[in-house]
């Protein structure tokens, strides 16, 4: 808008500019005529609000030893610490504020999450492009690869490599790339498949553009759009399966726990009726899967007009 | 077709052979089983001889071979843990696994067919909406979270169910099954219907979506101007159709199901594989995970060769292509 009014005559080279803000400007509005994801937006704002402020906000550093007070052990929600103050959500057996838990948990299970998509979505975008321009007999080999890695369910490709690797967040984010990335190599190699027939890249072609120039700079960008919608998706599926690996117990080490390690913790609490341990940790991953998932449905009926009812 | 099937063939045994040898080299390089095996105090000496009885102190190539060897004749070695022989231990505990995945199956296509029709044909009602909305989260919901609310609300709050362990169980053809007693059929109920829910949810949208494809059919509308109930145009003329779809995917899912029943029987402390596998990770007990997975891998190698054998002889397209390429 500003920039409108500081150029009022529009010259040739800033047009496309404008078109594709206008472009984006729609997309933005179409995403907010659904309340649904509207609400799953302000949650998924909230929650990693509150992620990044933890050690702000948490009433309490869980994992300062000395701060906790094996006293206050298995609390139930809304009782007062020995200190004086509430512990809204209660306390595990260590008598850490659950509430505080959450808060470091919550940035465990996001963090890897989101770093582990983007990692997938680089690795396999850019691994399904090269395969859908250099075609082929390299092309058949990297979808038979994909073929092959998607027949097996991800959980047990994950199980497998963390029982190899062993704990630990870094060793859990390579896990979940290597389970994730042949999904973005299918994407991206068919809308590339369609796209590399278009004019511009035989335009680009003639220009004698360097291959590398014309996969990355003109190929890629093309193929985007449904790639964010997988992406988006699949943050809330890694958060799942991250948290689904925690509980198992080949996820997180014990210092760094997820929230499916918080809800693993709590598991032996839950059958004596201390029902707060695991339940808490848990609505809060529901509430994050479930926000996610809010807002790519809606990405992907707003960046696909073709798929909407 | 002929042609197309020795292909395939040797494409699945290409594969089996590349698995078992990533399997192998995956699991042989995890940790140190004689740290774990050996008492604290065990000295070098009783360390070295644990090591040798359990042909780990030989090069890794032989260890390769030895393993390829006796995976031919059926022997996926003895488990570090039990002393007795991997495979066995396995298929002692395949029964649980099986029968759990079975009923879970049912329970998906039960439930999961009669509300997703319900929801293709009044997909503006009240109730089409629910049933959409409780699909969305039993395909988007952690398996182990569903579980736990489901101990939590029929175990620990209501009572009705216990939370874990498999009951009594009574032979049937010598093999142990817990559906036969009221016991045993109390401690599946919950672990069964915690690995139904995904799949019920998948069930639900196919049901769905294929009702209200076919309702717009040419011959529904036949069907109703001749005057048939609305009972019989659903049950017969528009299940039939949606049937094949829903069938298809259920059995390339089965698989998946004993994969997945890995979480299931953690949560349930359900004695299956899929616990075994959890508690033999745990205990570095690598042939157990070795033939855990070889397991897998030939079965899911075997359910992608028959679907893909399936879809050839049902569509000459595909075998065509196939030969072609």
């Amino acid at each position: 808008m500003s920039e409108q009014a500081a150029t009022p005559a529009p010259t040739a080279a800033a047009r496309p500019a404008e078109k594709a803000e206008s472009l984006l400007l729609r997309h933005v509005a179409a995403f907010f005529e659904s309340p649904l994801a509207v609400v799953g937006l302000a949650g998924l704002v909230l929650l990693v609000a509150a992620a990044l402020a933890a050690p702000l906000i948490a009433p309490q550093d869980p994992y300062d030893l000395a701060q906790l007070d094996i006293m206050d052990g298995t609390l139930p929600p809304g009782a007062e610490s020995l200190a004086g103050y509430t512990y809204w959500l209660g306390t595990d057996e260590q008598g850490r504020d659950m509430l505080s838990a959450i808060l470091y948990g919550l940035r465990i299970s996001l963090g890897v999450g989101a770093v582990s998509v983007v990692i997938a979505c680089a690795v396999g975008a850019s691994i399904g492009v090269l395969a859908a321009y250099a075609g082929g007999r390299i092309d058949s080999l990297v979808m038979r690869v994909v073929d092959l890695q998607l027949s097996f369910p991800a959980i047990l490709v994950a199980l497998v490599l963390l029982a190899v690797f062993g704990r630990g967040v870094d060793k859990v984010i390579i896990a979940l790339v290597i389970v994730q990335w042949a999904y973005y190599a299918r994407t991206v190699r068919g809308s590339a498949l369609v796209e590399r027939r278009r004019d511009y890249i035989e335009a680009a072609r003639c220009l004698a553009l360097p291959k590398s120039r014309i996969v990355f700079r003109h190929l890629l960008p093309n193929c985007l759009p449904p790639l964010i919608v997988v992406a988006t998706v699949q943050v809330a599926h890694a958060i799942a399966l991250e948290s689904t690996l925690s509980f198992l117990g080949v996820g997180v080490p014990v210092t760094e726990p997820s929230l499916g390690m918080l809800i693993a913790n709590g598991y032996d609490y839950l059958l004596s009726g201390k029902y707060w341990i695991s339940t808490f940790p848990g609505i809060a991953l529901v509430a994050a899967i479930v926000a996610i998932n809010l807002v790519g449905d809606r990405l992907r009926d707003v960046l696909n007009p073709r798929l909407s009812r | 077709m002929l042609v197309y099937v020795i292909r395939r063939l040797g494409q699945a045994a290409l594969v089996l052979a590349v698995m078992a040898t990533l399997v192998f080299i995956a699991v042989y390089a995890v940790g140190d089983p004689v740290a774990i095996l050996a008492s604290p105090q065990a000295d070098q000496q009783e360390m070295e001889a644990i090591t040798r009885r359990l042909g780990l102190d030989r090069p890794l190539y032989e260890q390769y071979a030895l393993f390829v060897w006796n995976a031919l004749h059926g022997d996926l070695g003895r488990s570090f843990v039990y002393n007795e022989p991997a495979l066995t231990l396995i298929l002692n505990r395949l029964p649980a696994t099986l029968e759990l995945a079975l009923t879970a199956l049912l329970i998906s296509i039960f439930v999961g067919i009669p509300l997703g029709l319900y929801a293709g044909l009044k997909p503006q009602s009240l109730g089409g909406h629910s049933i959409m909305a409780g699909s969305i989260l039993g395909f988007s919901l952690p398996n182990f979270w569903q579980g736990l609310m489901l101990v939590l609300l029929f175990s620990v709050m209501l009572g009705w169910f216990p939370a874990g362990g498999r009951g009594t169980t009574r032979d049937l053809f010598g093999v142990p099954v817990s559906f036969l007693t009221l016991d045993g059929l109390a401690h599946l109920i919950l672990p069964a219907l915690n690995l139904a829910l995904y799949k019920m949810a998948l069930v639900i949208r196919l049901t769905r979506a294929g009702t209200r494809e076919v309702m717009l059919q040419d011959y529904i509308r036949f069907a109703r101007a001749k005057g048939l109930s609305q009972t019989r145009v659903i049950g017969v003329h528009v299940l039939k159709n949606i049937l094949i779809p829903v069938v298809t995917v259920l059995g390339l899912e089965l698989g998946s199901m004993i994969a997945f029943a890995v979480v299931t029987e953690t949560v349930f402390a359900y004695p299956g594989i899929g616990k075994l596998l959890i508690d033999s990770i745990g205990r570095l007990d690598r042939p157990v995970i070795v033939a855990y997975l070889m397991l897998t891998v030939v079965m899911f190698v075997i359910i992608n060769l028959v679907v893909d054998l399936i879809y050839a002889a049902i569509d000459p397209r595909v075998r065509l292509e196939e030969a072609k390429a």
